[in-house]
């Protein structure tokens, strides 16, 4: 139930992340969700794309340094006390978070939570048994 | 069952090998003496005869001679022979300056194709094999050095030169070559070519490899072994000195034997000239004892070594040298500590990384601050900050252990780090010392 995320790396440099939405932007990619790590000398650009395979090539086409890994996005009830809940089950459940980040979309009941963890499928069971809903990649589409 | 080219040289008892240099020097010293006026006015200035001169324990009482000398003397200033008696020419590379011209009369070139077909030998090569000399053929001393070695052993040579990476692999296939000789660098491109072209070592012929003229690690070597599915062998040489042959690994692989029948090495303490004793690490000095047309003496080298006397496995009694470990003239001062960035190129290797960095020196507040910039490599990145963070950090600690000091790394994107056609710029040093 894991969703690809594309993950580039950037020199902490003016310009350097302009250059990017560039390459995306005239290969007409659209970009769901969006999370900027950043250290004092480089930045890890994470994104979410409609269509990450065709991303993929044309960041290797470039010669862009870039990762894909598979993460999870939860669908919680766009509400407070939501988040919270959903990060308590995660350490009850001894499931460390390397990283998270969140996107909304024009639905108006969900809030989305991309969660990068070390194994999706105990977290994805962990998650579902806890009445959580995962968003496939396909789904991901249509939000 | 080991082979020499020369077995009587090769294996000669070393108070032989001591007596024979002994012979030469003094004869080598009246030569320069009287055909050279300006190491001759060296000699007169440090109040040096050649009658002082009775063996190798007084061949630390000569002058050096530096690189400075061979520029200042450009062309021919240093040549002991008249040039109707030299019959070959060649050039180095000359990265600052002028280039360094040398000379051989034909008794120099005999001795030339002798000490590399000794390194033909050594590595298991005889009129059977089919030698591909990919070094260039020109002014440098790489390609015409291996191919007048490799014809003198009778071996079917190849003056394949360098470049046209196809047709070298071409070649490969179809002559049937057995012993590559080319740069380390060269060996590495040629078997990515090769995989790239959907081939493997099974589609050629080779058993061994020769390469030199660049610094190249342990990590490097097996690299190409693996690939290419050779033996891959050290040579070792300077232009200044013959060009290729000056000292070469034999199955040992384990140090080079230097032709001590034709070059005096010493070891010595670069800031002083101070002779060092064998094992300790210094600038490696030689001394020509045989050549006539452009014999020097007491030559600097700039290269940093180990000169050790072993028995050695392979039967050869000849002194070895380490592989250099840096150059003086690369050499930084960093708060105190020499710094080789050829040392600095091993760590990065060895930790898989390719070999594009950069070392940026400055001075702030009176304290001088070192940062290497890193290519990463494609594969090398990761979607999590610890995983890169770890990357430098491990960088980092391994830069301390082998320099003493805290240098901060950087890792960056591929091609950042300008390339530049000949030789890299690797040290940007923003401090005004001068």
């Amino acid at each position: 139930m894991a969703i690809k995320q594309i993950s580039v790396f950037l020199e902490n440099k003016p310009g350097r992340l302009a250059e990017l939405t560039d390459i995306l932007s005239e290969h007409k990619i659209n970009i769901r969700a969006l999370s900027l790590a950043d250290t004092k000398d480089f930045g890890i650009l994470r994104i979410i794309v409609d269509d990450p395979d065709k991303t993929a090539s044309i960041l290797q086409e470039v010669e862009c340094i870039f990762t894909v890994a598979l993460v999870l996005a939860a669908a919680i009830p766009d509400e407070p006390g939501s988040l919270s809940r959903i990060l308590h089950i995660l350490a009850e459940n001894d499931i460390n978070l390397e990283y998270t980040y969140a996107f909304i979309t024009r639905k108006e009941e969900y809030a989305y939570m991309i969660l990068r963890v070390e194994d999706n499928e105990t977290t994805s069971a962990v998650l579902t048994d806890h009445g959580f809903k995962l968003v496939s990649q396909e789904e991901l589409f249509s939000l | 069952m080991e082979r020499y080219y020369n077995p009587e040289m090769e294996t000669m008892p070393v108070a032989e090998i001591k007596e024979l240099q002994s012979e030469r020097l003094k004869k080598q010293v009246a030569h320069v003496y009287s055909n050279v006026p300006y190491y001759k006015n060296l000699m007169d200035e440090a109040g040096i005869k050649p009658s002082d001169i009775k063996g190798v324990d007084d061949l630390h009482k000569l002058p050096f001679t530096y690189k400075k000398h061979l520029r200042d003397t450009y062309p021919y200033g240093l040549f002991a022979v008249p040039m109707r008696e030299v019959i070959r020419l060649h050039a180095s590379s000359g990265t600052t300056g002028k280039q360094i011209v040398v000379g051989y009369t034909k008794e120099d070139l005999d001795i030339w194709d002798e000490i590399v077909a000794r390194q033909l030998v050594a590595v298991g090569a005889n009129e059977d094999d089919i030698i591909h000399v990919a070094y260039g053929y020109g002014l440098f001393t790489g390609g015409l050095g291996l191919h007048g070695g490799a014809q003198r052993l009778g071996a079917s040579t190849i003056p394949v030169s360098s470049g046209n990476t196809k047709r070298q692999i071409t070649i490969l296939q179809d002559f049937g070559s057995t012993v590559l000789c080319c740069t380390p660098s060269y060996a590495a491109y040629l078997s990515e070519t090769l995989y790239s072209m959907g081939l493997t070592s099974d589609d050629i012929h080779l058993k061994a490899g020769i390469f030199g003229a660049e610094a190249w690690t342990d990590q490097m070597r097996h690299d190409i072994e693996e690939s290419l599915g050779i033996k891959a062998y050290d040579i070792y040489g300077l232009t200044e000195i013959m060009g290729p042959g000056v000292s070469y690994e034999c199955s040992a692989q384990s140090g080079m034997h230097v032709n001590e029948d034709h070059f005096i090495m010493e070891t010595i303490d670069p800031n002083t000239g101070e002779v060092l004793p064998e094992g300790t690490q210094g600038e490696l000095v030689f001394s020509c004892i045989t050549k006539r047309a452009f014999p020097l003496l007491r030559y600097r080298t700039r290269d940093i070594g180990v000169a050790f006397r072993e028995t050695c496995s392979c039967g050869r009694t000849f002194i070895k040298m380490s592989k250099p470990r840096g150059r003086t003239d690369d050499m930084i001062t960093i708060r105190g500590v020499n710094v080789f960035p050829s040392q600095i190129e091993a760590v990065l290797m060895e930790l898989g990384y390719p070999s594009h960095y950069q070392i940026i020196v400055d001075r702030i507040n009176n304290t001088d601050t070192m940062n290497v910039n890193v290519e990463m490599l494609p594969e090398q990145f990761s979607d999590k900050v610890s995983v890169l963070e770890g990357r430098e950090q491990q960088l980092t600690e391994a830069l301390k252990s082998l320099l003493g000091i805290y240098v901060k790394v950087h890792l960056v994107a591929p091609r950042t780090i300008v390339r530049s056609e000949g030789k890299a710029i690797r040290v940007i040093d923003n401090r005004k010392l001068f």
